[in-house]
């Protein structure tokens, strides 16, 4: 049952070599990457114009952020249905304080500086993260539900905080303090647009996150057998708690980043985004049962969902076609994924008893559910 | 290596004419060899299966039992060879075909749908209908009460299997294994979660199936237990079949001499020896059904254990054992009582903290509570000990490989590397694993349930070795054991538990296997007759 995970999980640690599974797993991944690409840009010029490369890799970046916060929630065996609706809150909330606050009980109207905004934003992230974490890990509701919830109570904060209007005043004013929201937030630094470097940063720390630290190596055992987990003193609550928390954060910080870019802060912002990203996880090779997906696999998924969907509308595609393509290709990935899981486990249970001294015939080969005793008799 | 045995060499092909003919061969097969990638599991067997009698497969773990069943009931195909069933050749493409032909086999590991009846995972797949279309309960439940009634288990159909415990688990999977009407019917390990009462059944079972003209194949790491079954006896090593006879004519040193190629140790104690002060201290424990029953499945239970000694806890399955060491561990809360480590009073702390404290649980069912399946051998290994290799923020890769191979040598464990897949390994070395990941730990209390359920005698015989070898540097060593021959063999005191409750302590020196297992209230008659006894 080699595969991804090993790379992950050991890789960091003593295999330097590369793991050819993982690269074949994620390798699949980029050639449909190299297939949407080279098919786009035959079809029309402008696909690969710095102009549309820039937009698209905007896009890519916002949904590559919340990807990656998924990635820690699905890698535990869970899902975060909430962070569409916490990126349209947390963007409400920026955009609530960058237009003045009422300090209650006075005549005064609070104006925070930017970065305090930013991180009042990311924190309402971050607290919506922290009751689902709570929710999954001490209340035991399925992670399905949890978050089912608190997608819905996200969104209703975010229209009863606007009245459900659309806040398009955020640049602030010079004498107030408060400038610089949308010029930093949708700036292009190095003339690459802010997204791709927050989405860069977290990468970095996501990955180092998995593969060198005592947390993610923990996050992997947790989704692979959490019992066996728990009896080997990892706190599996504490690490279900906190990827939650991570994940709600990245959609804070999307939430922002969303809310700079358009320049407006609409509660509607950010409806469907999890599904993007849900798909983005498993298009990397993530299974949703847990224990298996990388950084790299997550950004490569990212790429395929956001190149598609982008070109496709630059080639003139109907939208209504739009759906169905989209719909097609993230099952036509996952299918993959699990044929080639299949293969791999046949050669690779091969190759462990080739390699092994003592071979357990008993180990390795569960035997399929219901088979033999099961199956009918003639007599 | 081997060679027919003279009586049934003449026989063997005319089984189909042969109807009141108990031990002539039902199932041939010639000159097997199974490969998987360079490893030869099996290198050109020759193996008798006869109508009407028990064959018992000894061997190790990796010696190539399991291949050769599962080439026998279709599950695999053999590199090389042929298999001949009633004198004919045939090829069992799959489980299908192997069924359609009247070979069942029970697997080592249970496949039961927990959220289903017992009655419907016995007919799951080739259920019965009414003549409308729909299940003829009725008539299935029938069935299902006859199977149970015939295993002696007083159990409703209509009982969800998830309810049931392990031993009655298993005992499901055998009926429905029954419940084809086969006449081949491997049994791989069918008892490793049975108490003695149920093997007791389940050997009568046999005796009445082959009676009828069922041809068995038996395989358990019991030998004793398998050997009392045993009509004929072939022993496996290497893929190979090195040795078979008749079971009247051998006994248990003659099956462990051909299993290992030389005589076995049995006694692991190094003399008589002076223990350090007490390490693990248990006052009053009372623990209160899981399961949520409200009965009292530990029973104010104390005791002590020293440094560098090992206690044995006995008892029968349900007698409480293994809710006494998952609390002691800190998985199951404790109704009342203290648990001291060291003097240090851990009763309320984490699983977590306990470790941290010393005191560390090899579980007893390796595969759902302590291996972690899509990881690495070495990764599984460092699992419970990473925060020592912690530096900075980061992990350090350096220690960490450090650790662990350290730790593969210490505990000989037999494995490509550290970065081979956990699943690759055999039970015995796998159950290494786990006790190395909580040696890495530094624990000064270690706690084992059942660690060699399951796993073969060479493998048995390392595990109590280290666990000695550690009790010599001051370890003090609590584990539970069904197998009373372990007990008496590997242990400087047995604790005996029935029911719940401390019932007495043994000096294996001085105390005989039947002292042990009168306490254990296992050879009382009337245990049977009342699952409460014998049950959680």
């Amino acid at each position: 049952m080699s595969n991804a995970v090993q790379s992950q999980a050991s890789n960091g640690s003593w295999s330097k070599r590369i793991n050819l599974n993982a690269l074949l797993i994620e390798g699949r991944a980029l050639i449909a990457l190299a297939i949407i690409i080279v098919t786009f840009s035959i079809m029309t010029p402008n696909f690969l114009q710095p102009d549309n490369l820039l937009i698209m890799t905007r896009h890519v970046a916002m949904n590559a952020i919340l990807a990656l916060g998924m990635l820690l929630v699905i890698l535990n065996g869970g899902i975060d249905l909430s962070v569409g609706s916490t990126v349209g809150l947390s963007g409400v909330i920026a955009g609530y304080l960058l237009r003045g606050y009422d300090l209650p009980l006075t005549e005064l109207i609070a104006y925070p500086p930017v970065w305090v905004v930013v991180l009042i934003a990311c924190a309402a992230g971050m607290l919506i993260g922290y009751v689902n974490g709570i929710l999954v890990s001490r209340f035991r509701v399925a992670p399905f539900i949890a978050t089912l919830g608190m997608l819905y109570v996200a969104r209703g904060f975010a229209l009863l905080i606007t009245n459900g209007e659309t806040f398009t005043d955020l640049f602030g004013r010079p004498e107030l303090g408060n400038t610089g929201f949308v010029s930093t937030l949708a700036g292009r630094p190095l003339g690459i647009p802010m997204p791709v470097w927050v989405m860069a940063a977290v990468a970095a720390a996501f990955s180092l996150l998995l593969t060198r630290t005592p947390f993610g190596r923990w996050l992997y055992a947790t989704g692979s057998n959490s019992r066996a987990a728990e009896l080997s003193g990892v706190p599996v609550k504490k690490v279900q708690t906190r990827i939650y928390i991570l994940s709600g954060v990245c959609a804070g910080i999307v939430g922002v980043l969303l809310t700079a870019d358009l320049p407006a802060a609409t509660p509607r912002a950010g409806e469907f985004y999890e599904l993007n990203a849900i798909a983005a996880v498993v298009i990397g090779g993530a299974t949703l049962s847990g224990g298996r997906g990388t950084v790299r696999g997550t950004l490569i998924g990212a790429f395929v969902i956001g190149f598609l969907v982008d070109g496709l509308v630059l080639i003139g595609v109907s939208v209504f076609w739009q759906q169905v393509i989209k719909g097609a290709v993230i099952i036509l990935a996952v299918a993959l994924d699990q044929a080639q899981q299949r293969l791999q486990r046949r050669r690779g249970t091969a190759r462990a008893q080739g390699s092994t001294p003592a071979p357990g015939p008993t180990s390795p080969s569960r035997p399929r559910h219901g088979e033999p005793a099961a199956q009918g008799s003639t007599r | 290596m081997n060679q027919d045995s003279p009586a049934l060499a003449a026989t063997g092909a005319d089984a189909e004419t042969s109807g009141a003919g108990n031990g002539t061969v039902v199932l041939r097969a010639i000159d097997i060899a199974k490969q998987y990638g360079v490893t030869r599991a099996l290198k050109g067997v020759n193996f008798e299966v006869r109508r009407g009698k028990v064959t018992v497969l000894f061997g190790e773990n990796g010696a190539g039992k399991s291949t050769l069943m599962k080439i026998l009931a279709g599950i695999e195909q053999p590199t090389r060879g042929r298999l001949e069933l009633d004198g004919a050749p045939v090829v069992l493409r799959s489980p299908t075909d192997a069924v359609d032909r009247g070979i069942s086999i029970i697997h080592q590991e249970l496949n039961l749908c927990h959220n289903l009846s017992v009655r419907d995972n016995i007919f799951l797949g080739r259920e019965l209908r009414t003549p409308r279309g729909g299940i003829d309960y009725a008539r299935e439940n029938q069935l299902t009460r006859k199977l149970l009634a015939w295993l002696e288990e007083s159990i409703t159909p209509e009982t969800i299997v998830g309810d049931l415990r392990l031993g009655q688990q298993q005992i499901v999977e055998i009926a429905r294994a029954l419940s084809t009407d086969a006449r081949i019917l491997i049994m791989d390990e069918p008892t490793s979660a049975l108490s003695a009462a149920d093997v007791e059944v389940l050997f009568k079972v046999i005796h009445e199936l082959t009676a009828n003209g069922v041809a068995v194949v038996y395989i358990s790491h019991h030998l004793e237990e398998a050997l009392a079954i045993a009509d004929y006896a072939v022993v496996f090593r290497d893929g190979v079949l090195v040795a078979e006879a008749e079971a009247a004519d051998i006994d248990l040193p003659w099956v462990v001499g051909a299993m290992v190629g030389g005589d076995a140790d049995y006694d692991f104690r190094s003399g008589p020896r002076e223990y350090g002060e007490v390490r693990l201290s248990v006052e009053n424990v009372s623990v209160v059904d899981p399961d949520g029953s409200g009965r009292m499945v530990v029973n104010d239970v104390s005791l002590q254990v020293r440094a560098g000694e090992v206690v044995c806890l006995y008892g029968l399955m349900g007698a409480g054992r293994t809710e006494l060491v998952e609390a002691l561990a800190g998985r199951e809360p404790m109704a009342s009582g203290r648990v001291r480590l060291d003097g240090v009073d851990v009763t309320r702390m984490s699983i977590a903290e306990r470790i941290s404290q010393g005191m560390g649980l090899v579980p007893e069912d390796r595969q759902r509570d302590g291996l972690v399946q899509m990881m690495s051998v070495g990764s599984n290994l460092s699992l419970a000990s990473l925060l020592s290799t912690v530096k900075g923020w980061f992990l350090s890769g350096r220690r960490e490989r450090a650790n662990v191979e350290s730790q593969i040598a210490s505990v000989r464990i037999k494995a490509a590397g550290p970065s081979a897949p956990i699943t690759s390994l055999s039970g015995g070395n796998q159950q290494k694993v786990v006790l190395g990941k909580m040696l890495l730990t530094g624990p000064s209390v270690l706690l084992l349930d059942e660690p060699t359920r399951g796993i073969d005698v060479g493998a048995k015989g390392e595990i109590y070795n280290l666990i000695f070898r550690e009790a010599s540097k001051g370890l003090a060593v609590l584990y539970v054991t069904s197998e009373i021959g372990e007990a008496l063999a590997a242990s400087h005191r047995i604790v005996v538990m029935a029911k719940g409750r401390v019932v007495r302590e043994f000096d294996p020196a001085t105390c005989t296997r039947e002292d042990v297992m009168a306490a254990s209230g296992e050879s009382e008659p009337d245990q049977r007759a009342h699952p409460i006894g014998a049950n959680e």
